[in-house]
Order: structure tokens, then C-alpha cells, then sequence
């Protein structure tokens, strides 16, 4: 909300310059944001009252206009304005006014006559954004008088960044009442009299929903004059702060909203049939708003309504057909006290936000409806005439809102705060809040004003002395460690270790969205039916991921197409679908390009399946159990067949590694292969604390041994089937070279491996190693089908 | 004959002396070795005819013939290692490289930028005592609004732009329901931090639809409003690497009361005024508060026994004012132009 200072100051008025006073506000939990100085205008630009208009002799557009400056003679000037009249003030640029946009006057000779200044429009000042013709001003005011002076343009603009709890604050008043008790200064409100009825003239009012509408305030004002210009005073205070005039009644009720917080309406009361009812919608009742929204009612909805149905939606916005028109002649006021939890439940199903539902839904002044309806009638009476019937006011006393006496025990205050306030601060920090402060033996009993929607108990309280004490008055107490939580088990592998794994390979970490294109991960993942978002923000961000691979995959074309030619991203983080309840946290990589990153010394080689293996192998080996994982040549809808497998630890699935299937790789755009895998991370956070065993002190003896198998014969079997045969004493079986080719049958292969023997007593004699190996060999021939490579 | 004897000793010394010296390289030195000590070697030669003079010759002949003996092996012992480090010399002068060659094998990888600001936060915190706890990023509305004292027509819902699953089913918007479930879960007195994504349906150029924040909470009997200062003004501190000037800016969540806004001294202007903090001299940073009795009504902690303090932080925000990243969006992009700069 933007305060206008000076408007603010003729209500309250310490002796702080604006930047302190900002800082007192902001301090006290009222932000102010950014402060701006309006523009000032030049001197030189001043009133004029236009006397004469002639046509210009040689130009058929343009007028010769006599204008009194207050000076002894009158200022001949050319003006091409449609709206120039005799008798109407304008602002006038005399000779060496310099305007807003750099323009000097200066006497100038227009078609051979000369004018001594110019009449200016709104535009050409800064004061509006559009205007169609000069700036009319008061028809009082004085020729000659500074502008700047006429329209008090020397202003500062706060900008006021409210917090919800504090809806008491949305109004001249209420900041003003906060600023008097920041400052102990005296607030001085603007008199406000009653104004006496001088006709009958009223509409009954009827509160059917009295839980939601406690108290209505609607008087008839009739006979007024709509063609009324608001005066410049209003329309300064009401442009400044962001609203437009309208009408000399809209402007009004604009007025008393920003200046009292009570957010008023004025129907044509011409419009409006038999007595008014403050009720719940039914449904299938409609209404078109003066936005000319139709809305068809769900039924429960708070409306005003006549004897024909609804005219305004209660606390958000009038009804169209209600509204006044520069024809009406006669209106109704409204001032009343909706129930917030109405006005937001209501503003927020139909997605309409106001200026008037925005300041229910915070609270408001429940006690205030009176005077802002003698505020507005007095405005009105003054500046359109207009005769005033009878206050009605409908009240149910036993819904108004209304705040309970709350206890505050003064040793409460520094168990909470951690700082003592001295009990006479308290006392008069609360007074000065406008609260109703009773002493008892232990501290307080406070009865907070009307407008404090958000005191109701000791806490509160607690915090309005905190706050208005500053924040700044309280210690900070250097923090003492204490053993509240556990630490990590050692068993637990940590993600950070994780991570490091991974970076220490040549990954870098990507976090991407927790919601991806419904159409990749569908092709990556058609089986499982992913969370759908009711609102997403786009329509490819509009499911929960189901696997890491769709974001990943897009970050690497978002790579690929920055000419990155080798990219190798992972990520750590939750998946989601409808079928598992639970979230999965999973560890998901992606590769593509060349192994190494560019260099000299190593032969360029493109990633391959057994890269990306070796590396999440690493992550195995951080379990400790390295022995327990497995891969299982298997199908999956994304990854090439053939050149994809199931990852297993013991007998569970715990994830997925292969060569992206082509067409989802030609899809990305991507000319390279591109290799993924993906685990479940609590698979590699689960390991093992070390178990020392001995080390044997004897020497090792190391074999080669080259086996040739059929092609369908996995490694992974060849080298059970070693390790099983070579029995204890085989301490290290390492697969160093895969063969095929010249002297090898087409269909096989040749597989060598080298095993290291060692015992943990003994040094192993040739004989005992040629025993082994014989063993091994012969396993090998009778369960596989291999033979010894020569 | 005493004399000639001792002379022929002397004489054969002299002449392997000077062989020695000579000898061009290892071989040539081996050869003389063999020459001279070897089994039928010169001198051992003349050893095996000590036993063949008389007796009074015998001791200084012996003498004479294992001292030359001794200086000469002590010669070939020198001559050998000078020719050793001559050829290693030569070797190394044919080796020599270009050590600026860049070196050999795999790059280096690195965190994500966010990801670099969690550990630092976790690790400032665990010194204090506090524990990392999760919670689910797909919530239910209890836990993401009720418990924490935010009802369903509360204006302060209108600001958190929630994504829905369905009527009762939201993506956290912060990570303040982990208070909720931890406190539901265990006992005080407790102190934890729990970060992690969070989600608000609002993308423009200063938010993205995903972020992350740090929850932080504790809970016990004794604490107050000034341990909450202390802890903060202590973390800022550690995190930035500098003394700066924080301050508490009165402010409001529904879930803590009194309720602060933590604002440091500008980090790029030493709170002069500039573009950054504009030109205010102050940095928004995190907000926090003491936690509302409502909240310790709805989770089953005795209010009357306990108080505590919570916090929250936005991760971006710390990492964007500490690495001077001057656009929110780019964390998400993940280009690796930007990522390495992390490494």
C-alpha cells in the first residue's frame, strides 16, 4: 500500500524527516519499502484563469486565449486544447518554465501571433498518464499561485509492505494511529460530525446471515449532483496513491476507504427494488459484476440483495446493474462489517481480489461503519449537494466481533523474550497501542481495541512490546551446543560420499525440476502412471517424475546444443509415482562423448556401456559389499535392447544402466550415444561397518589363464564358476582380457583371467597351485563347455 | 729379492691404478676387475704366492699384497660409481621433457552450487548441535498449513501459490511441515535442520517454480528469544565469512510469534547503497520467530513447559549473495559452463 507523507502528516506529525520515520515503521514491523519524492514542478508554473477565447486569425485549430496569472496584466496565448473555455483554471507554463520533458517557454511567435506561455494537460506536467485535453483545475483556485502550492506536490511516497496480520493498518488512520504510538505523538483525526437527516428517505435493511454480516450502516442520499467535479485535494491524494477518479461518489468512497480502512459502496438507489438483505446466495442465482463478470452462484455465497435478487457481492464488488452513472440522481451508501473468513473464501473461489475484499479478509474496524458513513455523506454533501436521509443501521450485537480481556504475566515476558522490559514501559507500550490496560497482582489484564484482529492471547501481547521495545533491545545469547540429535550411523554411507564418488570420476551434479514433460517420461517410463499436477505451471512441467532420467537427459541436451560435446551430469533426488506411495530417492547419471576429457596423451574413445558401469561400480564398493550387486541383462522401454541391464543387490532390484534406446536419442537431438543409469539410493546408503581379517604373511603366486567359451556364456558365470573351483586358496581373480577373432570358432570367445593364490598359514608349493588349477580347468570344461587357450 | 717382491706389488698397483682411472666405461671396468681380483686375477696371483716365500718374507709380502688389494677394490669401487653417475647423467640429459605437458587421465567433477550452500549451512549448524531431518515434498494440507496455524481461508495461503495434486494433497510450499512431523515424532528437547526442495506455482525473473530452503528448529525448556538471535547472527556470520551487521525486523508468519525478518549488512556494498540491496544498504535474508503456542497445540508439545524457536531460509538466496549468481533461473538450467565454476 502506498502512504502519501504528507497526507499522513496532517494526521500525525513527529518531528523524524521521512528516511527516520520510514525506519521507526520498518522497525516496528511495518516495512517501507521504497520511498519516492513526487515530481516537483518549476516555479513558473502556475494557475491560470482563462478570460477569453478568440479564434486564432491565420489558424482554424488553434485559439487565442487571454489568461489572468494574478498579475496586473493579462497573458495573451496560443492554446490548440479542445476543452479551453472561458472561466475554467488551467495550469499555465509562463515564459522560462521548464517542463518535466526538458522543455523551456519562451516567447514564441505562433502564425504571427505571439504567446506568452503555454496552458499544459495532465501529460505534459507528469501528473498524468493520458489526458485528453488541458488539466481542469478547481474553479477556486487562486490565479497566480504556484502550482506546486495549489496541488501540494511536494510529497514522499512510502510504500507500504503490509503483513496479513495487520489489516488495521491498510488506512491513513491506522498507520497513523501506529505512528502516534511509536512516537508518543498525539494523532489528531480530521473532524467528523454527524450529519442530520433532512429527508425520509431510506431502504430497510435486513441481516439475513447475521454470522457473516453482524452490522450493515446504508443511508439514501438523494438528490445529488453527479456532473460535480471532485476537488483537486481528492483527486491529488487518490492519484497519488495509485486510484484513478471516476465520479465524484466513487471518488468518495475511495477516499473514506484509504482514509478510515472502511471499504464503502454507493448503489444508484433508483436501481435498487424494496428493502436491501445481506444474505447467503442461492443457487442458480446470478449476478453480473461492474466488471461485467457473470457469475452464476454456487449457492452460499454472501450477496447484497434487493427484492429482485442480488446486487453486489458482499465485501469484493457492486453488481453492474446497481451502479451509479453520470445519470443517476439519487444513491445508497453501504458501510458494513463482513466476516474476513467469508470475504477470502469467497474472493478466492471466484479469483476476484479488490481493494474492498482485500481489507475484509485482514479484518475490519467492526465498530467503524458509523463514522464512515457520516464521513462520506459529509464529503458528499459538500461537494454535490444532495439531501441526506436517516442512518438505518442493522446490527446483531451477538456476532459482532469482539475482543476478550487477555492476561499477560509480566515473568512471561522474559521467559519468552530472554530480556527483562521494565513493567512501566510495558504498561505504557500497551496504552499507547489503544489498549485498555488493567494491573493485577502477576502483570496485565488487556483488553485490545476493536480493530486488533490479531491480539487474542498472552503471546501476542508479548510480541507487541517486543516489537515496539525493537528487536534491537534484545540480547543475543551466544548458543550452547547440546547433543539433541544422534549421529549418523557408520553403516549409513553418507550422501555426500556419494557424491564426491561421482565428482572424483568427472560428473558434475545437476538438481533439475521435480516435474517434467508428461510426454518424455511417459516414453521413458509408459508403465507407471505418474502424479499429475492439478495447476502446473506449463504443460511440460506437469507431472511428478517417475525416474531422474527425463530431467537429466534434458539438462544434457540443454548442453549438447551449447556445443558441449562431453557432458556426464547425475542427480540425487526424489521420485514420485501413484503406485508406490512412498517417495524413492534414487541416484541417476547420464553420459555421452568421449571418455577422457580432451588431451594429448590418451587415444580418443567414445563412453561406453562398461564405463558408465565402472563407474557406478565405484559407488558399489562404498557398501562394502560390492560382492553383492549384480547385473542382469533385461528390457527396458528407454534403453537399447541389448545393451541394458537390471541392477540387483541380492535378489532386489535396485535399479537400471544401459545405452539410451536411438529414437529417444535421435529425439533429444543428440548425434552421439548416450548412456544412463539409474539406482536406488538407499541401495549404496546401506553398508557396512569394516571387519578387520587377518592379511596372510606368506608369498603370493599369480597364473594367467585364458578360456575359450561359447559366446552365450556370460562373464559373469565364467568367473562363479573359477572362483567356486579355485576354492580358499584363490585369494584374487582378475578378468584382464576379452578375445575375438583369428584362431578363435566365430561363435566363441576367449576370456582371460589372473588369479592370485595365497594362503593364510602357509607358503603354496607348485604342486598345490598345479592341483588348483587343474581343478579349475576341469570345472571350467565340464560345466561351460571351455577349453584351455594355448 | 725382499725388495723386488714388494716392488712387483707396487709396480702391478701402479698400472691398475692408472687402467682404472682410465677405463671408459662399466664393461672396461669389469674387465680390469676380473683382471686383477678376479679368481686367476694378477693380484690374486701374487696372493697365492705369499705361502711359497720364507717365512720371514711372508708377513710383509702378505701385508703389501692385501693392502693393494684393498686400495684397488676401493678403486673400482669409486671408479664405478663415478661411471654410474656419468651414465645416469647422460641418460637423464637424453630424458629431459617438457613439464608444462598438461597431465594425464580424468577431469574432475563438482557439486551443484546449491548443493555447495547445503553442506555449508549443515555443517555450521551440526557444530551447534543441530540434525538434519527430511520430510516429504508431497504433503498433505494438515501438515503444510493447519498444524502450522495457517486455516484454510487465511490470507496468508493466497501468498504461497500452491501446487495441487488433489483437494488435500499439495507440494510443500516450504519446509516448515518437517517442524510439524519431527515434532510429532520425537520428544524435546530437539534441534534440527531440514532442508530441501520446496515448490510455489510463480516463475518469473525472481522465482522459479522449484527452490530450495533450510528449516531450522529447537525446542526446550529454557530457550528464548534471544538464543534465536544468537544462533542466527552466529550462522550469518559463519556462512559469509564476515562480521556482518544483522538485525530483526519485526514481521509476521502464522506458525511463530514474535516473528522476525533477519537483514544483513549488504555483502556487496558494506550496506553503502547499491543495486543489490537496492539501495537500502540491507539484505533480506531469512525470517524466523519464536513457534506459536498453535503450533505446539496441534504437534502435542506442553506449551506451558516448553518454548522454541524456528527459521527458515531460501538456498538460492544464500547462494546467489555469496557466489554473486546474478540470475535465480540459471540454477536450473544446469549448464556446465556455470557448474564448473563450483567445481
Amino acid at each position: 500500500m502506498i502512504i502519501s507523507e504528507q497526507w499522513l502528516r496532517t494526521w500525525v506529525d513527529p518531528r523524524l524527516s521521512t528516511a527516520e520515520l520510514a525506519s521507526r515503521l520498518t522497525m516496528a514491523g511495518l516495512q517501507i519499502g521504497a520511498v519516492t519524492a513526487t515530481n516537483v514542478l518549476h516555479s513558473k508554473v502556475v494557475v491560470g484563469e482563462v478570460l477569453k477565447v478568440e479564434p486564432h486569425p491565420r489558424a482554424d485549430r488553434l485559439q487565442l486565449c487571454t489568461v489572468n496569472v494574478g498579475r496586473s496584466r493579462a497573458l495573451r496565448i496560443v492554446c490548440g486544447a479542445p476543452n479551453v473555455a472561458p472561466g475554467c483554471k488551467v495550469p499555465t507554463a509562463l515564459i522560462g518554465a521548464a517542463l518535466p520533458n526538458g522543455t523551456v517557454i519562451t516567447k514564441s511567435r505562433i502564425r504571427d501571433v505571439v504567446s506568452s506561455g503555454i496552458l499544459c494537460s495532465g501529460t505534459e506536467l507528469g501528473l498524468d498518464d493520458s489526458s485528453d485535453g488541458l488539466l481542469i483545475l478547481d474553479i477556486d483556485a487562486k490565479p497566480g499561485l504556484e502550482l506546486n502550492t495549489h496541488l501540494q506536490l511536494d510529497d514522499r511516497l512510502l510504500d507500504l509492505e503490509l503483513t496479513p496480520n495487520r489489516g488495521d493498518c491498510l488506512s491513513i488512520a491506522g498507520v497513523a494511529r501506529e505512528v502516534g504510538a511509536l512516537t508518543a505523538v498525539k494523532v489528531s483525526a480530521p473532524a467528523i460530525r454527524p450529519q442530520r437527516a433532512r429527508s425520509k428517505s431510506k431502504r430497510p435493511v435486513r441481516l439475513a446471515a447475521p454470522l457473516d454480516c453482524p452490522r450493515y450502516v446504508g443511508r439514501a442520499i438523494e438528490n445529488i449532483d453527479m456532473q460535480a467535479r471532485t476537488p483537486d485535494w481528492m483527486r491529488q491524494r487518490l492519484t497519488r496513491v495509485g486510484v484513478r477518479p471516476i465520479n465524484v461518489v466513487v471518488d468518495v468512497t475511495n477516499y473514506v476507504m484509504l482514509e478510515l480502512g472502511q471499504p464503502m459502496h454507493a448503489f444508484d438507489l433508483d436501481a435498487v427494488h424494496g428493502g436491501i438483505v445481506v444474505r447467503h446466495a442461492k443457487q442458480a442465482e446470478g449476478l453480473t459484476l461492474l466488471d461485467e463478470t457473470a457469475l452464476d452462484f454456487a449457492g452460499g455465497e454472501l450477496i447484497i440483495a434487493d427484492k429482485r435478487g442480488p446486487i453486489a457481492l458482499a465485501g469484493i464488488m457492486g453488481g453492474l446493474y446497481s451502479a451509479i452513472n453520470d445519470q443517476s440522481r439519487s444513491i445508497v451508501l453501504e458501510a458494513a462489517y463482513f466476516r474476513p473468513g467469508i470475504v477470502a473464501a469467497t474472493a478466492r473461489r471466484l479469483g476476484l481480489q479488490t481493494d474492498a475484499s482485500h481489507r475484509f479478509e485482514r479484518g475490519v474496524d467492526p465498530s467503524g461503519q458509523r463514522l464512515a458513513m457520516e464521513r462520506a455523506t459529509g464529503l458528499l454533501l459538500s461537494i454535490c449537494g444532495g439531501v441526506a436521509g436517516p442512518i438505518v443501521a442493522a446490527e446483531d450485537r451477538s456476532h459482532l466481533p469482539h475482543r476478550r480481556p487477555v492476561r499477560l504475566n509480566y515473568r512471561h515476558i522474559e521467559r519468552l523474550l530472554g530480556a527483562k522490559v521494565p513493567a512501566a514501559r510495558v504498561d505504557s507500550i500497551l496504552r499507547r497501542l489503544g489498549m485498555t490496560v488493567r494491573r493485577g497482582p502477576a502483570g496485565w489484564r488487556v483488553t485490545p481495541p476493536a480493530y486488533r484482529f490479531d491480539i487474542s492471547a498472552e503471546h501476542d501481547l508479548i510480541e507487541e512490546v517486543a516489537r515496539v521495545q525493537g528487536y534491537d533491545q534484545i540480547p543475543d545469547r551466544v548458543p550452547a551446543v547440546s547433543a539433541t540429535h544422534r549421529t549418523p550411523s557408520e553403516q549409513r554411507v553418507a550422501d555426500g560420499l556419494i557424491r564426491e564418488t561421482l565428482m572424483g570420476r568427472d560428473y558434475f551434479e545437476a538438481i533439475t525440476y521435480s516435474f517434467v514433460d508428461p510426454e518424455l517420461q511417459s516414453r521413458i517410463e509408459p508403465t507407471i502412471k505418474a502424479t499429475a499436477l492439478t495447476n502446473p505451471i506449463a504443460s511440460n512441467l506437469a507431472v511428478m517424475r517417475t525416474s531422474l532420467w527425463p530431467g537429466l537427459l534434458q539438462a544434457l541436451a540443454h548442453n549438447y546444443r551449447r556445443q558441449q560435446r562431453r557432458i556426464r551430469l547425475f542427480e540425487l533426488g526424489n521420485v514420485f509415482a501413484r503406485q508406490a506411495a512412498a517417495e524413492l530417492a534414487l541416484i541417476g547419471g547420464v553420459v555421452t562423448g568421449s571418455v577422457w576429457p580432451e588431451q594429448w596423451g590418451l587415444e580418443r574413445r567414445d563412453v561406453d556401456f562398461y564405463d558408465i558401469k565402472g563407474d557406478f561400480e565405484a559407488l558399489f564398493a562404498l557398501t562394502g559389499e560390492a560382492d553383492e550387486f549384480a547385473f542382469k541383462a533385461a528390457k527396458h522401454p528407454a534403453l537399447q535392447a541389448g545393451q541394458c541391464a537390471r541392477i540387483q543387490r541380492g535378489r532386489k532390484h535396485v535399479g537400471w544402466i544401459g545405452r539410451l534406446e536411438p529414437a529417444l536419442q535421435r529425439r533429444l537431438d543428440i548425434d552421439a550415444p548416450i548412456f544412463v543409469c539409474e539406482l536406488h539410493a538407499d541401495a549404496i546408503q546401506s553398508g557396512r561397518r569394516p571387519q578387520f581379517s587377518p592379511t596372510s604373511r606368506y608369498p603370493a603366486t599369480r597364473r594367467d589363464l585364458a578360456v575359450v567359451v561359447d559366446e552365450s556364456v556370460s562373464a559373469e558365470i565364467l568367473l562363479k564358476t573359477v572362483r567356486q573351483a579355485g576354492g580358499r586358496s584363490l585369494r584374487k581373480l582378475e578378468l584382464f582380457d576379452v578375445y575375438r577373432g583369428e584362431s578363435i570358432d566365430s561363435r566363441r570367445k576367449s576370456l582371460t583371467f589372473s588369479l592370485t593364490f595365497q594362503e593364510l598359514s602357509r607358503t603354496l608349493n607348485e604342486s598345490d597351485i598345479e592341483n588348483i588349477m587343474t581343478r579349475i580347468q576341469q570345472s571350467v570344461q565340464n560345466k561351460l563347455g571351455g577349453e584351455l587357450r594355448s | 729379492m725382499d725388495n723386488s717382491e714388494l716392488n712387483d706389488i707396487d709396480g702391478l698397483r701402479g698400472t691398475a691404478e692408472a687402467a682404472i682411472s682410465a677405463a671408459a666405461d662399466e664393461a672396461a671396468l669389469e674387465q680390469l676387475r676380473v683382471h686383477y681380483l678376479g679368481k686367476k686375477g694378477a693380484l690374486t696371483e701374487q696372493l697365492k704366492r705369499v705361502g711359497g716365500l720364507p717365512p720371514e718374507q711372508r708377513r710383509s709380502v702378505g701385508q703389501a699384497v692385501n693392502a693393494a688389494k684393498q686400495s684397488l677394490e676401493n678403486r673400482f669401487r669409486e671408479r664405478r660409481e663415478s661411471l654410474q653417475t656419468e651414465s645416469e647423467a647422460a641418460r637423464s640429459a637424453a630424458e629431459v621433457i617438457d613439464v608444462t605437458l598438461p597431465g594425464r587421465g580424468t577431469g574432475l567433477g563438482g557439486p551443484h552450487p546449491i548443493t555447495r550452500t547445503l553442506q555449508r549451512v549443515e555443517a555450521i549448524f551440526g557444530q551447534l548441535g543441530f540434525g538434519v531431518a527430511e520430510g516429504p515434498e508431497i504433503e498433505d494440507d494438515f501438515h503444510n498449513f493447519e498444524a502450522l496455524n495457517i486455516p484454510l481461508d487465511h490470507p496468508a495461503r493466497a501468498m504461497h501459490d500452491t501446487f495441487y495434486i488433489d483437494e488435500h494433497t499439495l507440494l510443500r510450499t516450504h519446509t516448515s511441515p518437517v517442524q510439524i512431523r519431527y515434532m510429532l515424532e520425537n520428544p524435546p528437547p530437539l534441534r534440527i535442520i531440514a532442508p530441501g526442495r520446496v515448490y510455489r506455482c510463480d516463475s518469473d525473473v525472481t522465482h522459479t517454480a522449484m527452490f530450495h530452503q533450510v528449516e531450522g528448529l529447537a525446542v526446550d525448556e529454557s530457550t528464548t528469544f534471544a538464543d534465536l538471535k544468537g544462533v542466527l547472527i552466529h550462522f550469518v556470520r559463519e556462512f559469509f565469512e564476515a562480521d556482518l551487521k544483522v538485525r530483526f525486523r519485526p514481521s509476521y508468519f502464522p506458525f511463530t510469534e514474535p516473528s522476525a525478518e533477519v537483514d544483513i549488512s549488504c555483502v556487496f556494498c558494506s550496506g553503502e547503497g547499491c543495486r543489490v540491496c537496492q539501495r537500502t544498504g540491507w539484505l533480506e535474508i531469512l525470517g524466523c520467530g519464536m513457534v506459536h503456542p498453535e503450533v505446539f497445540r496441534h504437534t502435542g508439545v506442553d506449551a506451558e513447559r516448553f518454548r522454541g524457536y524456528a527459521f527458515g531460509m531460501g538456498v538460492e538466496r544464500l547462494t546467489m549473495l555469496r557466489y554473486g549468481v546474478d540470475d535465480l533461473r540459471l540454477f536450473f538450467d544446469n549448464d556446465l559452463d556455470m557448474l564448473r565454476q563450483f567445481r
